[in-house]
């Protein structure tokens, strides 16, 4: 039977971070309600051909998913149960705001199915956790996070953000330790992106450790240096080594067993639907997304209405040939492991160095890519670049 | 309108300071004389290029005709013939000027007098030209017509008691300056019976009729199938159509005769048949000489134009032959660079005229260029006592060969107020300038005199001019000749690689400055790569100045959000798109616009 991965976003949060530029913003109960009514009718849209599909990992992302109530997540797990044919050992995460959490949710979460969380900590120092604009303390974090585990959940991911405002490289280390030690089973470790449109992006410009950011004047604390960055970004490697992390994608590390299976779909380019405003799909060669227009969301899935599965997708792009190698290409070699001359030769019936055969050897020849028993990968340096590296194959 | 006499015809231009008004009268003249309605007019309807509408200058000199019905209760032909305000089309001025009978000077009440004003009426003169003056621009709050009459009897020493003060922009009295044309001008004298003697001041290329030439007819009279004679070139050719200019179109006409301006087509192919300055003469019954005041003009000032995407190097041939057809001063020949591969070596009148065909090769042919560093004319003499012309760096010959050197200078009047002189004179300290002499004009205005080197002010110059006294000051300048200097070739290094592109040659005096902020404009264009790149500066072996580009540390897009591949997949296809841009020269890949930094070296 196919498989397929489910995503599910939940528009909303209860403030909006600094930092933030995905589709999330602050809504009244009413407008979560229905947008939850919208949801599962969406959900209900694909009856026709959910049942050949057997899903093998959810992800419900947003936003904050947690925002919503016990109840309304319970009604869309169970929409889900009874649309699409979910493998019994399939990975279904949700992801959590510390502070959104009650012992009481995190049980119904369980109940309903949900056997993964991935909280959003990004520091563990109050005031680094104020200066993003978040809305929780690392009191309050600890908190949710026994809750979690007090409700059965053995499967945490944490996520941290590296190179913030004010940020040393002490204070990262002991953001990186303290989540260690709490023993989450993986820890999602980024650098800051200053996204344009977002507050962080006003303030700092575009180059993150420039040394021209014009925060300082307006009194604001500086974005670490470009040493401290680069200091940053190696502790955290060694770091998270020494706990038993191993990395397995750029920015994602893992206890052994533990890499998060619906991330790794995206990169080996397996098939996932989106459901919910704004969500991304890739299923048979075309990558789509749902309208991000919220109140046309809700008009198109309102109760009573009985909507196509295609009603709400836009930027429909099929990808030739040659876009599905390049994807294979930049998509594959942010794992850890690399990619396969087997699997592109299988997926593509063509040879991986008749296709990209010049590219390979110069980025070897530059010391970015290195090649093991049929595996190419990233080196050390090539991760550090790796944009420049993946540009070679577009 | 055909049977009309040489003493119903007026033919004149409008001269002026660059803003002072030029266009918007012509389009009040034309509008009020009522060929167009006013439905017809569109703003400044003699620029008919779109580039010259949105930098609000004239390019070509161009004419209309008119039909005026004066308060005497007669009809009047006027022939406006419009000319280029800028001092890189000099020659092109002085030939419009030389078709015409008179002129209205344009002064603008809240500035005066100022230097371009001065330079336009000189030559207005030199050519036996009524000067009417005009005030134009009295709706100005700061306007003050009274002094500025004043100003044109000092200064410029015609009489302006009875200069028509007027809002060109609003309309206001330039009845009275139409009546003023009728009163003061001239009518054009002349001998239609006697042998075809016209004056040639403009040509476009037109893809149906050939080349159509722009003349002023000063003897006898020309229609269809005369055989004529280009006395300059030796171009021959039988008129195929003779007409006069609507606003923005030709209207043929069976005969132009001695006074009368027009145009004819004679089925040519290429402008540089019919040089601006030359004089057609029937060539079965030919005068016994030319009008006087011909000169081929040449270029003044010469660049690189490389197309940025290599493969588009047939469409920029193809573009500069196509504009050629139309502009006789632009001179171009196939050139190579180890950086930039193919391209032109160009000549032009001057920085002005190179940044108007850079536009227009960009906009009208949608080309993307890469420019180098302008040069002037370089002569070198080599111990051989061989003289040779450079206009490219990069042929510059080896430093023991050369004897010595000497550079084109040019004699600059730059007109000031009294505040900004000091800082003017520093400017000119910089770039090397020889004082002359300085007059007042008034208490508060005075005219600077000085010899400049012209590399000097190639680049940007009129900038700093106007940076330093706020806009106050004006310039205009003549060629002076060549004179022996000091003058080393700057080359620049990157990744220890000498790039052609970016030599240069400047006075050795300032070679270590240029080589220095060279290095740092550079540093600050090419982006970080994944080494270390040195950028240095050179003269000969020795190297005078180093900037060194860090390699890049980090270069990655942590997050995937959702699955969103599709938007991950445009932030890299961006990165390429830049990459694309740039030019790899060795290892390094460096931005187009990294060629041009050496234009703006003095904007800090």
């Amino acid at each position: 039977m196919r498989e397929l991965e489910l995503y599910l976003h939940i528009p909303f949060c209860e403030r909006k971070c600094l930092y933030c530029d995905f589709l999330s913003f602050p809504a009244d109960d009413d407008v979560r309600e229905r947008y939850v009514g919208a949801l599962k009718n969406e959900i209900l849209s694909h009856r026709g051909w959910a049942r050949e599909y057997a899903v093998t990992s959810v992800f419900i992302g947003g936003g904050t998913p947690s925002v919503l109530s016990a109840g309304q997540m319970g009604g869309i797990m169970e929409t889900l149960h009874k649309v699409f044919r979910v493998n019994a050992d399939a990975e279904i995460t949700a992801e959590a705001n510390p502070g959104t959490v009650t012992q009481e949710k995190l049980t119904g979460w369980k109940d309903s199915g949900i056997n993964r969380i991935s909280f959003g900590l990004q520091s563990v120092r109050d005031k680094e956790l104020k200066m993003l604009g978040r809305i929780h303390t690392f009191e309050e974090f600890t908190e949710s996070y026994r809750a979690a585990r007090a409700a059965g959940f053995s499967n945490i991911n944490i996520d941290l953000i590296s190179a913030i405002p004010g940020q040393t490289v002490q204070s990262w280390r002991e953001t990186l330790k303290t989540a260690a030690e709490l023993g989450a089973e993986h820890i999602s470790a980024y650098s800051l992106i200053l996204e344009e449109g977002t507050p962080f992006y006003e303030r700092y410009g575009k180059e993150p450790g420039s040394g021209k950011n014009g925060g300082i004047q307006k009194g604001y604390p500086p974005l670490p240096d470009e040493e401290s960055d680069r200091r940053m970004y190696e502790d955290t490697k060694s770091l998270l080594k020494s706990y038993g992390y191993h990395r397995y994608e750029i920015s994602n590390y893992a206890k052994e067993g533990r890499e998060c299976r619906h991330n790794l779909g995206y990169w080996e380019r397996k098939e996932y639907l989106g459901l919910g405003l704004g969500a991304s799909s890739l299923l048979e060669e075309c990558r789509f997304h749902n309208t991000e227009d919220m109140s046309r969301y809700l008009n198109l899935f309102a109760q009573g209405r009985e909507p196509g599965p295609a009603d709400a997708r836009e930027g429909i792009e099929k990808l030739t040939r040659e876009d599905q190698m390049a994807e294979f290409m930049f998509l594959g070699l942010r794992k850890t492991e690399g990619i396969r001359a087997d699997d592109f030769f299988r997926q593509f019936g063509r040879a991986l160095r008749d296709k990209y055969g010049v590219q390979i050897e110069k980025l070897k020849n530059r010391g970015l890519l290195e090649e093991e028993e049929g595996r190419l990968r990233l080196t050390e340096r090539g991760t550090d670049v790796s944009n420049y590296v993946f540009c070679e194959f577009l | 309108m055909s049977a009309i006499d040489q003493k119903h015809i007026r033919n004149f231009c409008i001269i002026a300071h660059i803003d002072h008004g030029k266009s918007t009268l012509a389009d009040r003249i034309i509008e009020m004389t009522g060929l167009l309605t006013s439905r017809e007019m569109q703003a400044q309807v003699l620029d008919n290029m779109d580039l010259e509408r949105e930098r609000g200058i004239t390019i070509k000199a161009q004419a209309v005709r008119t039909v005026y019905k004066a308060d005497d209760g007669e009809e009047y032909l006027f022939n406006l013939i419009d000319t280029p305000g800028h001092v890189d089309f000099n020659y092109e001025v002085s030939r419009s000027l030389a078709a015409c009978d008179g002129a209205i000077l344009v002064v603008d009440a809240a500035q005066g007098v100022e230097a371009q004003t001065l330079a336009n009426v000189y030559l207005a003169l030199d050519h036996d030209l009524d000067v009417m003056p005009v005030i134009n621009k009295i709706d100005l709050p700061s306007a003050d017509p009274e002094r500025v009459k004043e100003e044109i009897e000092d200064v410029i020493g015609i009489d302006a008691e009875d200069a028509p003060l007027i809002s060109a922009k609003t309309g206001e009295n330039v009845h009275e300056v139409l009546e003023q044309i009728v009163r003061k001008i001239p009518a054009p004298a002349g001998d239609a019976d006697a042998p075809l003697k016209a004056l040639i001041f403009d040509s476009v290329y037109d893809s149906y009729k050939g080349v159509i030439v722009f003349c002023r007819i000063r003897e006898g009279s020309v229609k269809k199938g005369t055989p004529v004679l280009m006395m300059a070139t030796g171009a021959r050719a039988d008129v195929v159509e003779v007409g006069t200019f609507g606003a923005g179109q030709f209207l043929p006409c069976e005969e132009l005769s001695a006074g009368m301006v027009g145009y004819i087509t004679a089925s040519l192919k290429n402008v540089k048949e019919t040089r601006v300055g030359d004089t057609i003469t029937n060539a079965e019954r030919p005068c016994d000489e030319p009008l006087p005041g011909y000169k081929k003009v040449n270029p003044m000032v010469y660049c690189g134009l490389y197309p940025a995407d290599g493969a588009k190097y047939p469409d920029l041939r193809d573009a500069l032959e196509k504009l050629q057809l139309n502009d006789a001063a632009l001179q171009f020949e196939a050139e190579t660079s180890v950086a930039l591969g193919f391209g032109f070596r160009c000549g032009f009148l001057g920085l002005l005229h190179l940044e108007i065909i850079q536009e227009r090769l960009e906009r009208e042919y949608n080309l993307d260029l890469v420019t180098t560093a302008p040069s002037v004319i370089y002569k070198v003499h080599k111990t051989n006592g061989e003289v040779i012309d450079l206009t490219n760096p990069t042929n510059m010959p080896d430093a023991a060969e050369i004897d010595y050197m000497e550079e084109p200078m040019v004699k600059a009047e730059i007109m000031v107020t009294s505040e900004y002189i000091g800082a003017i004179m520093d400017l000119c300290q910089e770039r090397r300038g020889i004082y002359q002499s300085m007059e007042y004009l008034e208490e508060k205005r005075a005219v600077l005199h000085y010899h400049l080197p012209l590399n000097e002010i190639i680049y940007d110059f009129f900038d700093a001019l106007k940076s330093r006294s706020r806009g106050y000051a004006s310039f205009d300048y003549e060629m002076l000749g060549y004179q022996r200097s000091e003058l080393v070739k700057l080359d620049i290094l990157i990744n220890k690689e000498e790039v052609d592109a970016l030599s240069f040659i400047v006075f050795a005096g300032s070679a270590y400055e240029r080589g220095r902020k060279m290095c740092e404009k550079l540093k600050a264009e090419i982006p970080r790569q994944l080494f270390e790149i040195p950028i240095q500066a050179a003269i000969g072996s020795k190297i005078i100045a180093r900037e060194t580009v860090k390699a890049m540390r980090k270069d990655v897009l942590a997050k995937c959000y959702g699955g969103d591949i599709s938007r991950k997949k445009k932030l890299l296809e961006k990165q390429k798109e830049g990459k694309k841009r740039m030019r790899q020269i060795g290892n390094v890949e460096i931005p187009q616009k990294a060629f041009m930094s050496v234009l703006k070296l003095d904007d800090d």
